[in-house]
């Protein structure tokens, strides 16, 4: 491919710290990405509005808090409600497996737990754009 | 032409995703792209384009994000386009100037796009002016470029913008002293940025000698601005609009304007030339063919090249 792959790297939500986003984001430019970082304490709004005007591939956000359950799907959803169906969206952070499995229902691509090494994250994305 | 009719139509309504789209092909320089700016060119013109450059830190984001608010505020339309550089190693980027302008995300009068420079030098990115123009085209009153923060090899924003900001800080000392040579033919403002710290006073002393010891015909305003506290902002559009009122009264919007159309004609040309010489495969097997008689030191690379470019041309 002749043209890096956009990515917004967020935080929706309350948390206080960005340091795994930012592990994700370093790694993903040295993937040869470029990485829109847009830092902590993104509402869903935030995050689908940078995301149309950044015409990004992939959203990729991050939750320690636990409002993923609300949070992730919420994203998914204004998509939807803006018509934009061809941004992946993947999540990561602190995230129970049982959830897993809702959180791909409602449209989250992939769910990317702690310790999950950054060459996956990198490889799944390469392999399921939608643009 | 038919094709993006449509497209541009879309576009002038003030259409956020075609607007994103037309840059996005424009940066990734897809067979589109140079239809996209022949079709939009006659609706482009109107824009006020503002130049926010400066030290790495310095504030350039806050103070853009400032800016833009004020100007949403009073209904204007506003385009940002950020730029950060690329990894001349991996090709990536963290473009990380969005991070002091989130509250801007979902303000229906404001777009913000950021770049990475992508090999491009001199602060700004290739596709930075396409971005402008499609930014104006969809019809922004303003448009903001902010540059890399490299501080000395920012002279492409001059032929940019109609109007340059240099964010400065203070403390920075020997640094006014390095690059001092530069600025001021960069400068159309000065804006020293976190007026709340200390030192900020001797900054101002300095830059304003500077300024005095110069011999432009027209001294730059220096302005003492708090961005992270919303201070002194509107003093600075003040001074923004009657720079450009200033460049209006005396012809010279005009006179830049012309010189900036004259550049990018001739960066268009050297692009061409280039692209059509080295897409030919032609080319490089010629070139492979000389390569051992000029290692040999039967040819020098300079008569090489004459006879390369006999082929050629
Ligand atoms: N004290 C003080 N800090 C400020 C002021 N304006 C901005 N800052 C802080 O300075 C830091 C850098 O601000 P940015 O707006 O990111 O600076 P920048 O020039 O865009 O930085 P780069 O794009 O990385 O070169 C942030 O932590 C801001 O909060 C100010 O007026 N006073
Ligand atoms: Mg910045």
């Amino acid at each position: 491919m002749d043209r890096p792959i956009r990515v917004l790297v967020a935080k929706p939500g309350l948390d206080g710290h960005d340091r795994g986003a930012k592990v994700i984001a370093r790694a993903l430019r040295d993937a040869s990405m470029e990485v829109i970082y847009t830092g902590l304490r993104q509402t869903p709004e935030q995050i689908v509005a940078a995301a149309i005007q950044e015409d990004v591939d992939v959203v990729a956000m991050s939750i320690l808090s636990g409002a993923h359950n609300h949070l992730f799907p919420k994203v998914v959803k204004l998509f939807k409600e803006e018509g934009v169906e061809d941004v992946l969206v993947i999540g990561g952070g602190v995230i129970p497996d049982d959830d897993i499995p809702g959180l791909k229902e409602a449209g989250i691509a992939e769910v990317f737990t702690p310790g999950t090494p950054t060459t996956k994250t990198i490889e799944f994305i390469k392999n399921n754009l939608k643009k | 032409m038919v094709l993006n009719l449509d497209l541009i139509n879309k576009l002038l309504r003030g259409d956020k995703r075609t607007c994103a789209r037309m840059i996005t092909k424009i940066e990734n320089n897809e067979k589109e792209a140079e239809d996209i700016l022949k079709g939009i060119y006659e609706h482009t013109g109107n824009a006020h384009i503002i130049g926010i450059t400066g030290p790495p830190g310095g504030g350039k984001s806050t103070l853009t994000y400032r800016l833009s608010k004020e100007l949403s505020n009073q209904g204007k339309k506003v385009g940002i386009i950020a730029i950060d550089p690329t990894s001349p190693f991996t090709g990536g980027s963290i473009l990380g100037d969005r991070i002091r302008m989130n509250k801007l995300a979902t303000d229906p009068n404001v777009f913000i796009r950021s770049m990475g420079t992508r090999g491009h030098l001199g602060g700004l990115s290739k596709a930075t002016h396409g971005g402008i123009k499609v930014f104006d085209a969809y019809g922004c009153d303003y448009i903001f470029v902010e540059t890399v923060g490299v501080g000395q090899s920012e002279v492409d924003i001059v032929k940019t913008a109609d109007t340059v900001v240099m964010v400065m800080v203070p403390g920075l000392g020997d640094d006014i002293q390095a690059i001092k040579a530069g600025i001021m033919e960069i400068a159309d403002i000065f804006a020293i940025n976190k007026s709340d710290l200390e030192g900020s006073e001797r900054t101002t002393r300095e830059i304003r000698m500077m300024v005095e010891m110069g011999n432009e015909e027209k001294k730059p305003p220096i302005l003492n601005v708090i961005a992270n506290q919303n201070e002194g902002i509107r003093e600075l559009i003040e001074e923004i609009h009657k720079h450009k009122e200033y460049l209006i009264s005396t012809g010279k919007l005009e006179e830049k304007r012309l010189e900036r159309i004259r550049s990018e004609i001739i960066t268009l040309i050297e692009d061409e030339i280039k692209s059509r010489i080295f897409n030919d495969k032609d080319v490089y097997k010629l070139l492979d063919n000389v390569l051992k008689d000029v290692y040999n030191k039967e040819l020098d690379p300079y008569t090489a090249k004459d006879k390369l470019f006999k082929a050629i041309i």
